[in-house]
């Protein structure tokens, strides 16, 4: 109950501002600040809505990011700085491309080794796979087989 | 060996289960956030007092432990959060802070007419940045800062007795708010 | 009345499954034959009762009987027909009764038309769906049961979010589930063939058309879902790696994987423990899906209303049915028999290698939708996992997928050979490195990754028609002869062509849309803006009533180069009753690129932003979609699956590896 209400309370921030994604207003007058700020805000998650980035998000939250990350390009921050001014009041959490640290090599690099595990062992299934004896046919299946091959003939 | 590698699926899905069955525990909130500013120096801010010409400003807040309620009139939830942090404020060892989050003063102030003011003092945030500078996704948040003004520690959304009672008591006695 | 017969039906639906999953396997058993047939009889009977059921419960709904609980939660008498009727699964409790219809629909299917199956192989079989159900209709029954009645019925409902209030989202989910939920027949032969002990090449064969089937709804289901995405998020995103998106797309790639390796089995009479697995793992995602959508596990847009004590249940659930399944698996796969030689360079080769991918490329999407659950109870930090993860891992996964699939189908049954095969493909490299370059110089300084994208779709294409050709010998026999041959080719190599080149047409589309430009302009009515080579005119906006909201609607006109192209009328719209604005986009498409305008929010002197977007190829993501799934029904419609096939199945199987 306590939770539901608190859905409520987000979807209520949700709409206070709902407008698409980035307005004309936030741009920055530089097209190349404003470029880099995009590409900044597609990688950054909107953390009321899920999954959805900053850039592409409705929600008045995603709006002040957006904002703040502008500002602290107009302050002269670089992409990394400016993003981790996000990070530094949200967490890693903010991240749609979660950092390569040991507690996420198991994600980056899970599926090269499953692909290289799954070769290896088709490789030796192939291998070690028995020569061709085809199993014998039960009494039951000849007598199928020979009653079919009547048939057919 | 072919045995074995036939129970892999049932031993993979069993693993699975039992992290589906842990996220199923009671009181485990998927989308509950810790907060990045833990044990850091809180941001930060110089707001406009809601009542009169002062100023609520982070400074002139330091040198005991308070704690800080972000709110706005038209949250849910904070109405029902509100009794709590009456009974809170009564306390004399709370020094309690309001932050009125995105709300226009008017409205701020028609709220905590109706309800009852349980605040030593409240800070506008009317366009919601020092919610952002403290990392704030959804109100209400409740934040515990020490005498030297670092975040303890931050509650997402409504505050519970239980919350109220088993951590955010004992954690202001711990930083020696009396 | 209605609803509590409809209460009682779904009741009695209960028992009879409880029937249909026991007394025909205890029949099956011990050899009965009338026992084993109480399962057709269970199963078409428990499909009608739960049909009654879901058409009280649809009943409910269009009368608007808000003594209902569910109904007055979901549903409210000013809304239209078409989404009264939608609404019924647009929540919780509705959508898991559409799930179990869909599920006794399946069974009831199999029951119908199964008349070329062993007794005991179809009453197992049914006995299994009867088990599937059971679990569902006490899910429901317990904790989400739909037809509660309220103490107090207010005077009117809450609605539906208006969200849902689309066309689109209106048939999205019966596809969706339609799919989930007949994986649930290929996941009950693998059952019932673990416990017969017995695999072979016409057990695939009646397989197969079922996982064509479901695979060709739940094709069209997600292609639904994120075409809805597309038109109305209102800046042209249509996949999010969403988790419940994530969800349908990971039974998708195995049920594809499915697909390709019950041909192995079918063909070559190997690769059946594997295809056993695939079977179960399928049906297996599914339902993992639905815990992750309904317990509230993972954090997601799209997720329901969500309740622990919903959450253990289907946790309960997926122990009994995907636990006991592999449990099963892991004790009788070993004593399955392997079938006859295997070379790497053939067409099993080269399935194996799509399978391979196609499980990996699985496996990645459940890593990263469950990763950030996996860390929590590790006392981890949050994390999200998002696009760019999916696009660094999944993406170079499938790169090399689509080119094997060019290569794959000219490859010969046992013995392929190669480099033949890469020499007769020559026509392909050539056009695609055309394409390619040509396209390089044309969008020189732009994404090269999509370039090389749409370089790969070419040449997919390419050797799809490259192989129909040879196979009908265009140009090296007389015309007349090529058409006669082209008549006679099955229709399931005609579905395989129609499905790739699908593929072809989605990966265009896809990488294309890279190349999308944007314009987001503040326009007073009667200015423009420019984007592409368009001219994009907001003539004005004015307030129109809806049935059940209000809309400012924009008169937006093209032109290119001064010539008029088209007038679209984007809306935003408001629900009063929920107090909630969506924006409805306009899109106008050539089917080689899309115009899509959207109308954004007014400021206060009455100017309005509009955003609009050019989109190169995307239609082509829905339009490949839709040709996969129209390659599936093609190769749905083969004879080869029709009455009599498994007696001729059975017998090549017997006598000799099939060919």
């Amino acid at each position: 109950m306590v939770f539901r209400c608190f859905v409520v309370c987000i979807s209520l921030l949700l709409l206070a501002i709902s407008a698409y994604a980035v307005e004309p207003v936030e741009r920055l007058p530089d097209p190349a600040m404003e470029a880099r700020a995009r590409s900044i805000s597609t990688e950054l998650r909107c953390l009321v809505c899920q999954n959805e980035s900053i850039d592409e998000s409705h929600a008045d939250l995603a709006h002040d990011i957006r904002v703040l990350v502008r500002e602290r390009l107009k302050a002269g921050d670089t992409d990394a700085q400016a993003t981790q001014a996000v990070v530094s009041r949200y967490g890693d959490f903010v991240l749609l491309r979660p950092p390569v640290k040991p507690a996420t090599w198991l994600l980056w690099f899970g599926p090269v080794a499953l692909l290289l595990t799954g070769l290896t062992g088709t490789l030796y299934w192939l291998r070690s796979r028995p020569a061709v004896v085809p199993p014998a046919l039960s009494a039951v299946e000849q007598a199928e087989l020979e009653r079919l091959l009547k048939d057919d003939a | 060996m072919r045995r074995l590698i036939a129970l892999l699926p049932v031993g993979l899905f069993l693993v699975l289960a039992g992290y589906f069955a842990w996220s199923l525990r009671p009181g485990y909130d998927p989308h509950e956030l810790p907060s990045a500013m833990i044990d850091r120096e809180a941001p930060a801010f110089d707001l406009a007092a809601l009542a009169g010409d002062g100023r609520i400003a982070r400074d002139g807040l330091k040198g005991q432990p308070l704690v800080i309620n972000f709110f706005a009139s038209w949250c849910v939830p904070c109405r029902q959060e509100h009794p709590l942090l009456m009974r809170l404020a009564k306390q004399a060892n709370v020094r309690l802070y309001g932050i009125a989050y995105k709300d226009k003063p008017e409205d701020s102030a028609r709220f905590l007419s109706q309800l009852g003011d349980p605040y030593r003092g409240i800070g506008v945030d009317r366009d919601g940045r020092t919610g952002l500078d403290f990392g704030v996704y959804g109100v209400p948040e409740t934040y515990v800062v020490d005498a030297a003004g670092h975040i303890r520690k931050r509650f997402v959304g409504p505050l519970t007795e239980a919350a109220v009672e088993k951590e955010l008591l004992p954690l202001l006695r711990r930083l020696g708010g009396s | 009345m209605i609803v509590e017969l409809g209460h009682f039906c779904l009741i009695l639906a209960l028992f009879v499954a409880l029937i249909q999953s026991t007394v025909p396997l205890v029949g099956a058993a011990r050899r009965h034959v009338g026992w084993m047939a109480t399962g057709r009889t269970c199963a078409i009977a428990a499909f009608l009762l739960i049909a009654l059921s879901m058409a009280a419960l649809m009943h409910a709904y269009i009368v608007s009987d808000f003594s209902v609980v569910n109904v007055a939660e979901n549903s409210h008498t000013d809304k239209p027909l078409l989404y009264k009727v939608s609404g019924v699964w647009g929540n919780h409790e509705g959508s898991m009764m559409l799930w179990v219809f869909m599920l006794s629909f399946c069974a009831a299917a199999v029951a119908v038309f199964s008349n070329n199956l062993p007794p005991a192989l179809r009453a197992r079989v049914l006995a299994v769906q009867g088990m599937i159900g059971v679990g569902f209709l006490l899910f429901i029954l317990f904790t989400s049961n739909p037809f509660l009645r309220a103490v107090n019925p207010p005077a009117n409902g809450h609605g539906l979010n208006p969200v849902l209030q689309d066309p689109g989202l209106a048939f999205h989910p019966p596809f969706l589930y339609l799919g989930y939920v007949g994986f649930s027949v290929a996941f009950a032969f693998a059952v019932a063939a673990l416990i017969e002990g017995k695999v072979d090449a016409a057990w695939a064969r009646w397989v197969r058309p079922w996982t064509l089937a479901s695979w060709c709804a739940l094709t069209i289901g997600i292609a639904m879902g994120s075409w809805w995405a597309y038109y109305t998020l209102g800046w042209g995103g249509w996949w999010f790696w969403d988790p419940v998106e994530n969800a349908s797309f990971m039974p998708w790639l195995v049920g594809t994987a499915l697909i390709h390796s019950s041909i192995v089995v079918e063909k070559r009479d190997t690769l059946k423990t594997w295809t056993i697995l695939l079977a179960i793992v399928t049906f297996s995602l599914s339902l993992v899906g639905t815990f992750l959508v309904r317990s509230g596990v993972l954090t997601s847009v799209h997720a329901f209303a969500t309740d622990p004590a919903r959450g253990t249940f289907i946790l309960l659930l997926l122990l009994v049915a995907i636990g006991g399944s592999l449990a099963l698996f892991a004790v009788r796969a070993p004593k399955l028999q392997g079938g006859g030689l295997f070379a790497p360079v053939s067409r099993e080769g080269a399935l194996v290698l799509n399978n391979l991918l196609l499980s990996c490329g699985c496996a990645t999407v459940f890593l990263g939708t469950l990763y950030p659950l996996f860390l929590d109870a590790m006392d981890g930090p949050k994390l999200s996992v998002g696009f760019p993860f999916f696009n660094r891992t999944f993406v170079p996964l499938m790169a090399p997928m689509i080119l094997a699939v060019g290569i794959g189908p000219m490859l010969a049954w046992k013995r392929g050979d190669l480099l033949g095969a890469l020499q007769r493909l020559w026509v392909a490299y050539i056009v695609a490195a055309l394409v390619t370059l040509a396209i390089f110089y044309v969008t020189y300084g732009g994404p090269v990754l999509a370039v090389l994208g749409i370089g790969i779709a070419v040449w997919l294409a390419a050797a799809v028609v490259t192989e129909w050709v040879e196979r009908v010998g265009l140009f090296r026999i007389s015309l007349a002869d090529s058409f006669r041959r082209a008549i006679k080719l099955p229709r399931a190599a005609y579905g395989m062509s129609a499905a790739h080149f699908g593929l072809a047409v989605f990966v265009a589309g896809v990488s294309a849309s890279a190349f999308s430009q944007e314009g987001i302009e503040v326009l007073k009515a009667g200015g423009s803006m420019k984007l592409a080579s368009y001219e994009i005119l907001l003539e004005r906006v004015e307030k129109i009533p809806g049935p059940n909201f209000t809309a400012d609607r924009a008169t937006i006109r093209i032109s290119s180069g001064g010539v008029a192209v088209a007038t679209v009328y984007p809306e935003r719209r408001f629900f009063p009753l929920q107090k909630q604005t969506t924006g409805e986009t306009a899109i106008r498409t050539n089917l080689l690129a899309d115009l899509y305008l959207a109308l954004g929010e007014a400021d206060a002197e009455g100017n309005w932003t509009v955003r609009a977007y050019w989109k190169p190829l995307v239609p082509w993501i829905w339009i490949g979609a839709a040709i996969m799934a129209f390659g599936g029904l093609v190769s749905l419609s083969d004879r080869r699956w029709r009455v009599g096939a498994a007696a001729r199945a059975r017998r090549s199987a017997v006598a000799a590896p099939a060919e």
